[in-house]
């Protein structure tokens, strides 16, 4: 009998071209996306020694980080980001490298446009030189971020040395509750585990409220692994995302199809299949929450208090908090529900889906944004924007006094115009609270779609369940 | 890339957890299409004010750090973003070698791309050598790759751990494609059994 393998193993058997007796693989990559930020050194390195792109047909770049979001027709005002998204244009017709432009209905945050397109598909190994690659995992594909060393090594070779990681599981059991998402959840989690709970692992998120989640939510989840330490998060593949998947422009077709849904149905983890840490957590007690401090593991419920670093017994740990307070403006103590925002920020890779932009529109509908507030909603991709206005949702959230943006990256990491100044402090449906993330100075809360439209209507954190009749 | 034998240099004390790699080079410094030149703007907002002055309480802005070639750092070093940027920036600013008890992987991955050796330690190692760091310009350490050992200022001798294949690379100064590029042979026969088993992985694009 053979030993029964979890999802992870599978996808990972699947892709070995070499094993080194020190354990060292050789590991087959099936798709490489690419965007502007972490590409051009890798690309330079190519041309300086003279190597072509492998397989051009397995790679997709489109430009996301740098691009901005008022009308594409104003062009890009900083010279820099203007030289880095011509680059990756330049490189691509270069290389033979198929790319999504700036000015295409269909571009958007790589991390969206993969899965929109059916570029990503369940099974696979899937890399770019991105954290949030582990966004992916969502369709029970072993995805990935790498650095430009390694993109450069997948361009030229379309492969990559690596050492397999340890399996850890993640159950959610039970129904999440009225007002809670797949945000709160993933939160949740990496409250639990701690931003370095899963360093060296693989996760795959199981239970009942995993599997009842949309490929939107899971695609949430799976994101925020890296906040959680993990290279990957990894869902197994069903109906839910075989009928995502169908009919997508790069997904199989007819004949293929049934081929390769019959393939992608061996992959989930085998019963009995052994995982190096198991985590359990109960869906009923996941409130709604959000972040107080600077690192993503900072998640206090929305009627809970600001920690007080007295109680810290360990001089470091206690040091380090009570910098965080001073950095973050907040006093031990205080009610989440009593801080004071300025801005609103809805999108990025984490939150900036069609389902977010309902989340937030149902939220939005017959209410007004604050006085005062800056409240951005940044859809993830063009399609996304398209589909969204198709539905409406645009019209509710300009009458409520939400600014309808373009598709970028924009104020999830404040590389093109749109910032937070020093101070300011922003409701943030993005992934990540660090220092200066949001621009010098800011300071971020993460909480989900709903949650930050709330915010924006109360002009400070509020519970989403206050809004629901 | 630079080969890593042996160095001996002065290390800075940074014992703050969870220093991630946009606090390590922010993201407004990732326009440049180089490797190059990103020292000057390593640790920037902790590093100067927003004038551009020196924060002087900043380790390495401090006279006995400002050469420092060791970073001996707080627990899971480099969280966040995959940017190579983060190696890149030390390795310009001089830094060669970061000590910690845990690195995010991605960092620490990138480290040996760049000829930088990440060292994990057990914290009652890390601590010492923290204790070490914070003597000043004193705190002169000797790192031994080929030997795997650190040397600190007071003659002590620690053991470190490193993949066999991640030292030889590193020892010397292989870069991996040309390793990759002559299993080209097995690397076409996985992608024509690939091609037979999963043709959609192949043909399936608009
Ligand atoms: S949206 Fe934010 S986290 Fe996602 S790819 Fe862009 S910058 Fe990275």
């Amino acid at each position: 009998m053979t030993k029964p393998r979890t999802l992870f193993d599978k996808v990972w058997d699947n892709h070995l071209v070499d094993k080194r007796d020190d354990g060292t693989c050789l590991l087959y990559i099936d798709r490489h996306l690419v965007h502007e930020v972490t590409s051009p050194q890798a690309l330079e390195g190519l041309r300086t020694a003279g190597r072509k792109v492998r397989r051009p047909d397995a790679t997709l770049a489109v430009p996301d980080h740098n691009v901005p979001t008022t009308p594409r027709s104003q062009g890009i005002d900083d010279p820099e980001s203007a030289l880095q998204i011509e680059t990756l244009e330049k490189n691509c017709a270069e290389f033979g490298v198929p790319i999504i432009g700036m000015n295409d209905i269909r571009q958007g945050i790589v991390h969206i446009i993969g899965p929109e397109q059916g570029f990503t598909l369940p099974g696979m190994t899937i890399v770019c030189g991105d954290s949030h690659t582990s966004t992916h995992g969502a369709f029970g594909s072993l995805a990935f971020g790498i650095g430009t060393s390694e993109v450069e090594h997948v361009l030229a070779t379309q492969t990559l040395i690596q050492r397999p990681a340890k399996n850890m599981r993640v159950t959610v059991d039970g129904a999440l509750s009225p007002g809670v998402g797949a945000k709160d959840m993933v939160l949740a989690i990496i409250g639990t585990i701690g931003t370095a709970g899963g360093t060296g692992h693989v996760i795959e998120y199981a239970g009942e409220a995993v599997r009842a989640l949309s490929m939107e939510g899971r695609m949430t989840v799976c994101n925020m692994s890296i906040e959680g330490g993990a290279r990957a998060g990894l869902i197994a593949p069903d109906d839910v995302t075989f009928e995502y998947i169908k009919g997508r422009p790069m997904a199989p077709k007819a004949g293929a199809w049934e081929q390769a849904v019959t393939y992608w149905r061996t992959l989930p983890s085998d019963p009995g299949a052994i995982y190096d840490k198991e985590i359990t957590l109960r869906a009923a007690e996941i409130p709604p929450v959000l972040t107080w401090g600077t690192s993503p593991e900072d998640v206090v419920p929305i009627t809970g208090h600001v920690p007080d670093p007295s109680t810290v017994e360990d001089a470091d740990k206690r040091a380090s908090m009570e910098r965080q307070l001073s950095y973050m403006g907040l006093k031990a103590g205080m009610a989440m529900q009593d801080v004071k925002i300025d801005t609103v920020f809805i999108g990025s890779c984490t939150n900036g889906r069609i389902e977010d932009m309902r989340a937030v529109a149902a939220i939005a509908k017959g209410r007004k944004v604050a006085a005062g507030i800056r409240a951005l909603v940044v859809p993830g991709s063009g399609l996304v924007k398209q589909q969204a206005e198709e539905e409406g949702l645009d019209r509710i959230l300009i009458e409520a006094g939400f600014d309808w943006r373009e598709p970028s990256c924009s104020m999830c990491l404040a590389m093109n115009a749109d910032k937070l100044k020093p101070g300011e402090r922003c409701a943030s449906t993005s992934n990540r609270n660090f220092e200066g993330r949001q621009g010098p100075g800011g300071r971020t809360h993460l909480l989900s779609p709903a949650m930050a439209a709330a915010a924006a209507i109360k002009g400070r954190f509020a519970d989403v369940r206050e809004f629901m009749s | 890339m630079q080969k890593f034998t042996t160095l001996t240099g002065v290390a800075a004390p940074m014992p703050t957890p969870n220093i991630d790699t946009d606090r390590i080079i922010p993201a407004r410094f990732l326009k440049t299409i180089k490797r190059t030149g990103l020292g000057k703007s390593v640790f920037n907002d902790v590093r100067y004010n927003p004038d551009g002055s020196e924060k002087p309480d900043f380790v390495l802005n401090q006279p006995a750090y400002r050469k420092a070639q060791i970073l001996v750092a707080g627990d899971n070093f480099g969280c966040g973003s995959s940017r190579e940027h983060a190696p890149w920036a030390l390795l310009d600013f001089g830094i060669r070698c970061v000590i910690s008890t845990s690195f995010a992987d991605i960092f620490y991955n990138n480290c040996f791309k760049n000829g930088v050796l990440p060292i994990r330690l057990p914290k009652e190692q890390v601590d010492l050598l923290m204790d070490d760091a914070k003597r000043g310009a004193n705190a002169v350490v000797s790192i031994d790759l080929e030997k795997q050992e650190i040397k600190g200022p007071d003659g002590g001798t620690i053991k470190f751990d490193v993949e066999p294949f991640r030292k030889h690379c590193l020892l010397n100064g292989l870069d991996d494609i040309g390793l990759t590029l002559q299993k080209g042979a097995e690397i076409d026969g996985f992608e024509s059994k690939q091609k037979s088993n999963q043709p959609w992985l192949h043909t399936a694009r608009a």
